[in-house]
């Protein structure tokens, strides 16, 4: 097969259509939102009458964004810093080891992955309140790492198969610790695959609703969680001023996922794509 | 390391223990797996025990009270084949969707990694943006009806949101570009000499997909359907705001939240998360069944 024919068949023009009415209306979608932020009075035209950016100012102040910004900050780093803690060594084991019962905990961990949040999250949210974390950030940070140290591991451990252990071996036989083979060895080699996964658990954890909708308490909402409650509470806020919140939240997210996408082509996390080569 | 003082030569049974232990590879490295287990352990595998116990002990109705009252309140009962009926549809729709525009795709073209952004920017969008976006975009006054009216399609606007249709669309806006991406990076792991071979044997395009391509996708689509219907089951968000969270679209997310952080009742709320739970696992494994019937073997691109 060389290179494709401009002349598309009937069926490639039917793809194609397809897809760009997708992206047509998913522009649209986000269009409305961006143009609704930045418009007043509009009714009954295509784009509002008048432009204007006090809806940023007012969805600042009233929903208190500083804030909500900096939990949202806080409990991602935090949860990312921790699942990549933890969730990095059990990796290497799980890549470089077998042992009895090798598949069960590699089970255990694939679990949270493909549980609905709110099936766990509605016991996890029980639990701690019992133990009385949740309602604080420890309580959000606790529950956010639930589906994302399995996250981490299981991105982390076909990027530590890839890794030759020749060279781990080599290290050992002139005499470093594990401790040292992890500082000097593997954590150089390992620092793309602990940046992607660490960006896609932001990603996550950012946009994660569930979760912290049944842990935060008034003063740990995320942002999407506040947004949440600014749009389920519809009415008592001019609706132009959820949508410049909403905004703000996209615009986070897009920073994060370009930032994401020149670390990780979303395609390799699945298979290692073999592209053809001519 | 901690001295030793008394025993010069170790007892040597405890030795050879701890060797034949380290040859079948368990050893002191097996810690590292710790922290990880310990987490996992005390916020998932706990909680859920917690949550199972819980669901036993309702305040009255013995040990199945809370399972008889969700089975028998027919208002609770069909939220099971509302959420059924939303995402099995739309995990089908999305994967079959999926598949003709990834095969499509598959070679390399100009801007293959643009479109691959733009089609990631769905699913970080969240369910909540995405559900204020369909609000405003689809609404009775939104570009949508607009764009449809001026072109003299329908006389009245059409009523797209706060119903089934605006829930399942955001399903497919969230759901299509995971699908998608997906099926896309198994197509690319089929070796494409297999194709090449079975054109010079003189076979269609139509019959190279059917009889070469499609089996070897087989099982990558039924990972994709399971992880994109576990994706639409759990529509929480997205059922309240664009949907109609009292009637058509009471998904069981809505009733679990509803019995255990509205009317308290904690005992109901787990049972019912674990009945979605148990629904979830039980479509998952039905399709991971099936997929077991069907070719598992190397498709020759990968790794």
């Amino acid at each position: 097969m060389g290179r494709r024919r401009i002349v598309a068949t009937p069926g490639a023009w039917l793809i194609w259509g397809a897809v760009t009415f997708f992206l047509v209306n998913l522009a649209g979608v986000i269009g409305a939102v961006l143009v609704n932020s930045v418009g007043s009075r509009w009714f009954d035209t295509w784009l509002p009458e008048e432009w204007t950016t006090r809806w940023y100012a007012t969805a600042w102040t009233d929903f208190g964004l500083f804030q909500v910004l900096i939990v949202t900050l806080e409990v991602a780093v935090l949860v990312v810093s921790i699942s990549v803690l933890v969730g990095v060594p059990a990796s290497y084991v799980l890549a470089r080891r077998s042992f009895p019962g090798h598949r069960l905990v590699y089970l255990l961990f694939l679990l949270p992955i493909l549980m609905p949040p709110i099936t766990y999250g509605i016991p996890l949210a029980t639990v701690l309140y019992k133990f009385g974390f949740a309602g604080h950030l420890s309580g959000v940070v606790l529950a956010n790492l639930v589906p994302s140290i399995p996250f981490v591991i299981l991105t982390m451990t076909p990027f530590i198969e890839q890794i030759d252990p020749a060279v781990e071996r080599a290290a050992r036989m002139c005499g470093a610790r594990t401790w040292q083979i992890f500082a000097r060895i593997l954590a150089p080699l390992l620092i793309p695959g602990i940046l992607a996964a660490s960006i896609l658990v932001l990603v996550r954890t950012v946009g994660m609703f569930e979760l912290t909708f049944l842990t935060a308490g008034p003063d740990s909402q995320t942002l999407v969680v506040a947004l949440y409650y600014s749009m389920s509470a519809a009415g008592i806020r001019a609706q132009q001023s959820v949508d410049a919140m909403a905004v703000i939240y996209t615009a986070t997210m897009l920073v994060l996922l370009v930032t994401a996408l020149r670390f990780v082509n979303p395609t390799q996390l699945v298979a290692r794509v073999r592209e053809e080569p001519d | 390391m901690t001295p030793r003082p008394i025993e010069t030569v170790p007892p040597p049974a405890r030795l050879a223990w701890r060797h034949r232990l380290a040859e079948r590879g368990i050893d002191r490295h097996l810690a590292l797996l710790v922290p990880a287990m310990a987490c996992v352990l005390a916020l998932f595998v706990y909680p859920f025990a917690y949550g199972i116990g819980l669901s036993f002990q309702p305040e009255q109705g013995g040990v199945f009270g809370a399972y008889r009252a969700f089975f028998a309140d027919a208002y609770q009962r069909d939220t099971l084949g509302t959420t059924l009926g939303l995402a099995l549809p739309a995990a089908l729709l999305n994967v079959a969707a999926s598949v003709p525009i990834a095969y499509r795709m598959r070679g390399r073209f100009r801007g293959k990694r643009l479109l691959t952004t733009i089609l990631v920017v769905p699913i970080t969008l969240g369910t909540v943006l995405t559900a204020e976006g369909l609000l405003n975009y689809l609404g009775p006054a939104g570009w949508f009806n607009r764009a449809l009216t001026s072109l003299g399609l329908i006389d009245a606007p059409l009523r797209l949101t706060n119903n089934y249709t605006g829930v399942f669309l955001s399903l497919v806006i969230t759901g299509f570009p995971f699908a998608f991406l997906l099926i896309l990076s198994y197509l690319s792991g089929i070796d494409p000499t297999l194709e090449r071979a079975a054109a010079t044997l003189g076979a269609r395009p139509w019959q190279r997909f059917r009889r070469i391509t499609l089996p070897l996708l087989a099982p990558g689509l039924a990972t994709t359907f399971c992880l994109t219907f576990v994706l639409a089951f759990s529509v929480f968000p997205s059922a309240i705001l664009v949907g109609d969270p009292a009637g058509e679209t009471r998904v069981i997310s809505i009733a679990a939240y509803h019995a255990a952080w509205e009317v308290y009742d904690y005992p109901l709320g787990s049972a019912i998360a674990v009945i979605m739970g148990v629904a979830e696992l039980v479509v998952v494994g039905v399709v991971l069944g099936l997929r077991s019937l069907l070719y598992t073997g190397s498709t020759g691109g990968k790794g």
